[in-house]
């Protein structure tokens, strides 16, 4: 019974973690699915939307609801710039190029962060309460609820968006072939900064939600990057529900892990985990080999 | 004409060098801290102080007539730019004694630099291997971390906790805790029934904790700096965990009842320096004045109350400038007035260092603090 009790909560815990990444993986997919190149910038959107918060919060002194819209809006367009500034300019630039520039506007934005509003940690008022609920005998926090909640919100509003919209039919067809979609009249680069609108709001609001919990500080965005980043890998980058899923199994693993393995190798399961899915399944847990056709 | 000018020119660049050499030469002292990079908490305010304490001492007319010139290097918490930093500081800069690195890992890197240079080092880091065993050329000013971990366990012993889980951060400051307390647990005659250790950016550690209720233990200790330390408060508190909860020293600050909120932090107890907790000391206690000054001087200057880390850059400085005092000029001058200094009221405690202990702190270095209301009272 005991065991039991221990793993609901193992598992519970490990979910709600999970939530988390699968909402930063998300954000990622969403560059990817229309560029084909990986943004590591994204950890640092997700790291503004929770310090953007705090400050509209304990310096603009508005209120809660008012704090995360100026936060996700200032973000989103602090992506939509990245993308004008550092994306648009090059033309023929390589995928691996642009991931580099990702690389460097990430730790230009963070440097950038730790010196306008410092180095130590905030944290954000819980949005209803910090009362522990209780399920089969494990805990968890009204915060959880709000981060599954809103990924289930951002999962539906994605699919909803990349299937049955004409801006995102067309930003699936930048990512399938860029040249053919730009000989059917679709301004690929006007796509590509869709997606980094949509992935930084998406990105600012996942930081946001977490802040009440996991504290939030300038340098937050990288570890929370890469664990996103794991979890659209083990999606296979592409499909919204792959991505949360791996989301959601890379936070239970790395929870059981913890709890009954060892504590100390936590975040070495995830990365192991990365590391085997690139060498075994490198297009995703959930995702049929792609075929060729000639 | 021209070599008139040459002439007069000369003169005069002699007579400006001679009319320096009358005043006494200034004392060059270098600073090496963490000021960005992960360690910042450390590294900034003792940067802050040490600028602050120089000033002052200039401004006083310096000690003993000569003047107090500083070369402060930012190390980013990296060991390999301490140790290039130290050189340059020696090499360069020509320094007669440095205060700093912030870290124990920047401390060993740049210890046997000090040693080979015979330049005195005054680390601000709170490592045990730092003065243990004893450089001739190496003192620290932060108690040692089996300071902290004794008096915690001294308090368990006298509410008679037997069984003891840990869980510690897995980065130096954690593993030198984890350590330290393990050893002295099993010797004091303690049960450590759970030891458990999380990551400095863990978001979650309520996995860790599941397994800790599961072991009942009478008390938890936690090792660690912000913010794992006030996730893990708020994680108990999800958990319903009642347990007796010791922090370490590494988070005696409001910082941590803030991100914690008071409510998941009530009745938890630690170990802080007294600075911490500087105006519930008596005001017959030989800190008490010289803690107050410190904190308003240091809240004058930049705006924020002073940390218990600053005050390891003040201490570092007062060991040096007591030597000055007394008339050392030279490093190894410096060294030996150190070392000779007898009995010295600082901010982490009082320092009677000798040529066995490099350190010169005991157990009067802590008061053992329990938070009530999201506000520190000391522990009879």
């Amino acid at each position: 019974m005991e065991l039991l009790n221990q793993v609901t909560q193992f598992v519970i815990s490990g979910l709600a973690t999970g939530a988390i990444y699968a909402l930063i993986g998300l954000s990622f997919a969403i560059i990817f699915n229309s560029t084909g190149i990986i943004n590591f910038a994204q950890g640092e959107f997700v790291m503004l939307g929770g310090v953007l918060t705090i400050f509209s919060l304990n310096v603009l002194h508005l209120p809660l609801v008012a704090a995360i819209v100026v936060a996700v809006a200032v973000t989103t367009i602090i992506g939509l710039v990245f993308e004008r500034l550092a994306i648009r300019p090059l033309k023929n630039a390589t995928p691996l190029a642009l991931i580099i520039i990702t690389i460097g506007a990430s730790i230009l934005i963070r440097g950038l962060v730790m010196l306008l509003w410092g180095k130590d940690t905030q944290a954000l008022p819980a949005f209803s309460g910090t009362d522990p609920i209780s399920i089969a005998g494990a805990t968890l926090l009204p915060q959880h609820l709000w981060i599954f909640g809103v990924t289930i919100l951002v999962i539906v509003g994605c699919r909803l968006f990349f299937n049955h919209t004409i801006s995102g039919k067309a930003m699936r067809a930048c990512s399938f072939n860029r040249r053919a979609a730009n000989l059917v009249g679709i301004s690929v680069g006007r796509m590509v900064l869709f997606s980094f609108v949509i992935s930084a709001a998406v990105g600012s609001l996942a930081g946001v939600i977490i802040a009440p919990l996991t504290m939030t500080a300038y340098d937050v965005g990288v570890m929370l990057g890469l664990k996103g980043f794991c979890a659209a890998i083990m999606g296979g980058m592409g499909s919204g529900l792959g991505t949360v899923l791996g989301g959601l199994i890379l936070g239970t693993l790395e929870s059981l892990g913890a709890g009954l393995i060892s504590s100390g190798y936590k975040d070495a399961i995830a990365f192991f985990i990365l590391l085997l899915i690139l060498f075994i399944r490198p297009q995703g847990l959930f995702k049929k080999g792609e075929t060729e056709r000639v | 004409m021209r070599k008139m000018f040459a002439v007069v020119g000369i003169t005069m660049l002699l007579l400006c060098s001679a009319s320096a050499a009358f005043a006494a030469a200034p004392i060059k002292i270098g600073g090496l801290f963490a000021v960005t990079g992960p360690a910042s908490f450390l590294g900034e305010p003792e940067k802050n102080t040490l600028e602050l304490l120089v000033k002052e001492t200039n401004a006083r007319g310096g000690i003993n007539g000569s003047k107090i010139e500083l070369f402060i290097y930012d190390t980013g918490g990296d060991a390999t730019k301490a140790v290039q930093l130290a050189s340059k500081l020696i090499k360069n800069d020509k320094i007669s004694a440095i205060v700093g690195p912030s870290t124990t890992g920047e401390s060993m890197a740049v210890i046997p630099i000090a040693e080979k240079e015979q330049i005195p080092l005054i680390s601000c880091a709170a490592g045990i291997k730092i003065t243990d065993p004893v450089k001739k050329w190496v003192f620290k000013t932060p108690a040692n971390d089996h300071v902290a971990a004794e008096k915690i366990l001294i308090q368990a012993e006298k509410l008679k906790q037997k069984n003891i889980a840990l869980i510690t951060v897995s980065d130096s400051f954690g593993s030198s805790g984890r350590e330290q307390l393990k050893q002295m647990a099993t010797k004091r005659g303690f049960k450590i029934v759970a030891d458990e250790v999380y990551s400095p950016k863990d978001t979650d550690m309520t996995p860790q904790l599941t397994k800790i209720k599961a072991a009942k233990p009478d008390a938890i200790i936690c090792w660690g700096t912000n913010p794992g330390p006030a996730i893990i408060t708020r994680n108990l508190q999800q958990l319903g965990m009642k347990t007796q909860v010791y922090q370490s020293h590494g988070v005696a600050s409001k910082k941590y009842i803030e991100l914690a909120t008071a409510q998941a932090a009530e009745g938890i107890m630690l170990p802080a320096g007294k600075l911490a907790v500087f105006d519930l000391l008596k005001p017959s206690d030989p800190q008490a004045k010289l803690l107050k000054d410190y904190n308003t001087d240091y809240k004058k200057s930049y705006g924020v109350e002073a940390s218990t880390f600053g005050g390891y850059a003040y201490d570092g400085f007062q060991l040096i400038a007591a030597a000055i005092k007394k008339g050392a000029v030279t490093p190894a001058q410096i060294r030996d007035g150190i070392e000779k200094n007898g009995r010295m009221v600082g901010v982490s405690g009082i320092f009677k260092m000798s040529p066995t202990d490099h350190n010169g702190l005991d157990l009067g270095a802590f008061e053992m603090v329990r938070i009530v209301k999201g506000d520190w009272v000391i522990v009879k």
